[in-house]
């Protein structure tokens, strides 16, 4: 190597995990909304996890000498039940803390079921084209064809009504969004020169699909599966409230406003809480599924 | 000839079919129109012509990416279309191909040392220190340095993103390496530096290279042998000085005029050609170049001409510059 000219001096910009994630938290903290999303993401995920050790009161214990008691700040509240106690005397804020659990769960399980069948979808869809993105597309249209939570109510009518079937359920409903922003993502990396080196190499198909061409996607996924999460809690909500979701006594939040129903003139506090807690929770998951936004999608990246 | 011929390509052909919406037929569109040529162990041939002329085609058959429409491509007397996949396999890794484009050919997620361990990875059953000690020697071969192993390609400049795409093309130790216009897409001074490194490891590990350009002095500076392609067909193919010392297709001549000189005092005879590249779909009957051709008689308006020798060079035209 006589002709090739060095520059002597050392390459010394950090690389690896740590390097990747201090630069998403440089753009991811730029957006202020994203970061109070976060952190209010986060206090739910505490909560959730120690509501054993949280909660004054067990989710499910009645407490006869107190039905409907207003919060502590109003007349006839008292401090042993800081939020007030439901129309069979449960304590609300411990009932509030408790469904945190399930409203996380139900967000995990449905968002990691649609991703992983709607990527795996999607890139069969895009990768192998003809047929098969005709049958799998056309699939989705239908789907997409209905009205999300009709269709969802549908499939759990058909299922039989409980938590679990509610949440494959949504899942199912979902799941096109993944699909074709999986196929859409895939058809555009397809044609570019790095796939075709990969296939000159000689990488076989599957490792083309799974390593070289899926983690090159998963940006917009990523995004996608933070908004949905939201969604999914929204949904599972909606279903517990029609009743074909969570079924009482769980301390369900949508559950919990469907139960509280006909108190809604008379305690305030029954309705109005559950439907607060669905709300913070659901705008802080939005707020940050904005920031990841921006801080993923190399579009919006200054260099 | 005395040398050692290592890939034949005779009449290969490449046509594809395009849809014009509606309800109309489908067009046949001919980007590549019988091509036929020999390769030589450690010389480079160098494949010149305008844009759409099937030079990138023609890489792209070459390297078994598609399957070419007709025709015969032989890799050491081995005929690669019609043999099974295991043999195909195998001779595939002797032709590499590198691309124009340094930043669109490297996979955006893949460290610089997995980019180079994946071919061995896929193709060979060597073990992980076996596989990263030789991505480490290829990376000194090629001018990079041994820190740069755990590094992302966004962080490397054209020419070193370039020396990559080179590093892994080598790693199965092939025997043909396309270059895809290799050099167009960096500065001049980086061209220099890779074209370099080219012609050194054409030395070294005796190399054949097919070089794919549209810049005439580049092709001037690396190659051994030229052809010159105009609408999916090669239409002169002679060695390097005898090409630029005497043009005798009508095209070449119009070519070599549009070369650009760093010389403002030479004189220079500008040919320029009236008209537009014909429409691969709907070609001029007879030979292509006819519309655009000063010497088009009624002869170039009935057969396409085969090739001829003429002097030292092989022209397809009826009436060469002697």
């Amino acid at each position: 190597m006589t002709e090739t000219t060095y520059t002597s001096e050392l390459d010394t910009r950090p690389t690896g995990r740590i390097a990747l994630l201090k630069e998403f938290w440089a753009y991811f903290s730029e957006n202020r909304g994203a970061v109070i999303g976060l952190c209010f993401f986060v206090a739910i995920v505490i909560v959730a996890v120690f509501a054993h050790y949280i909660a004054p009161h067990l989710p499910n214990q009645q407490y006869r000498d107190a039905f409907l008691q207003p919060p502590f700040w109003q007349e006839g509240g008292s401090l042993s039940f800081p939020l007030g106690t439901d129309a069979v005397g449960r304590d609300m804020l411990s009932r509030l803390i408790y469904g945190a659990r399930f409203s996380l769960f139900i967000g995990c399980v449905v968002v990691s079921g649609a991703l992983v069948v709607g990527v795996v979808l999607g890139l069969c869809a895009g990768f192998f084209g003809g047929r098969i993105d005709t049958l799998i597309m056309r699939l989705m249209d239908i789907i997409l064809a209905f009205p999300s939570l009709l269709l969802a109510l549908v499939l759990v009518a058909i299922l039989g009504p409980s938590l679990i079937n509610a949440m494959i359920a949504i899942a199912i409903v979902q799941q096109p969004h993944y699909v074709r922003l999986t196929r859409a993502a895939v058809m555009g990396e397809l044609n570019k020169d790095y796939v075709t080196a990969a296939r000159v190499i000689g990488v076989r198909r599957m490792r083309l699909m799974f390593v070289t061409i899926l983690p090159n996607c998963m940006a917009p996924l990523i995004v996608q599966a933070a908004l949905s999460f939201s969604t999914a809690i929204l949904d599972a909500a909606a279903l517990g409230f029609l009743g074909m979701g969570a079924q009482p006594p769980t301390p369900e939040w949508g559950t919990m406003l469907a139960d509280a129903r006909e108190f809604i003139l008379r305690a305030w506090w029954v309705v109005t809480l559950p439907g607060c807690a669905i709300l913070a929770t659901v705008l802080a998951i939005n707020l940050m599924g904005d920031g990841l936004r921006d801080a993923l999608d190399p579009k919006l990246k200054r260099s | 000839m005395s040398h050692d011929v290592i890939l034949e390509a005779r009449d290969l052909k490449r046509f594809y079919e395009v849809s014009r919406g509606g309800f109309r037929k489908k067009a046949l569109l001919k980007a590549l129109n019988g091509a036929t040529f020999d390769l030589e162990k450690g010389r480079t041939l160098a494949v010149v012509g305008e844009s759409g002329c099937g030079k990138s085609t023609l890489a792209r058959l070459l390297t078994m990416i598609e399957p070419p429409t007709a025709g015969t491509l032989k890799i050491r007397g081995v005929d690669i279309v019609g043999s099974d996949s295991e043999t195909r396999r195998k001779l595939k890794s002797k032709i590499q191909i590198i691309f124009q484009d340094p930043y669109g050919s490297l996979n955006p997620r893949q460290k610089i040392g997995h980019a180079l361990e994946e071919p061995l990875l896929v193709n060979t059953q060597m073990s992980r220190q076996e596989r990263s000690r030789a991505a480490r020697e290829m990376m000194k071969l090629v001018g990079l340095r041994p820190e740069q192993y755990d590094r992302y390609p966004h962080m490397f400049s054209g020419g070193q993103r370039q020396r990559i795409a080179v590093a892994r093309a080598l790693m199965l130790n092939p025997e043909i390496l396309i270059l895809d216009e290799p050099v167009s897409a960096l500065d001049v001074s980086i061209q220099a530096q890779i074209l370099n490194l080219l012609a050194e490891l054409q030395q070294r590990l005796n190399l054949a290279y097919l070089f794919i350009s549209h810049d005439l002095s580049v092709v001037r500076h690396i190659a051994d042998e030229v052809m010159v392609m105009y609408l999916g067909v090669p239409i002169e193919k002679a060695s390097r000085d005898e090409l630029f010392a005497r043009p005798r297709h009508p095209y070449t001549r119009a070519l070599l005029s549009a070369t650009p000189t760093a010389d403002p005092l030479k004189e220079k005879q500008r040919i320029v050609l009236h008209g537009e590249l014909p429409s691969p779909i709907n070609p001029p009957p007879g030979c292509s170049f006819n519309p655009r051709c000063s010497r088009a008689s009624a002869e170039c308006l009935q057969k396409f001409p085969e090739m001829q020798r003429c002097g030292q060079t092989q022209v397809a035209c009826y009436h060469p510059y002697e």
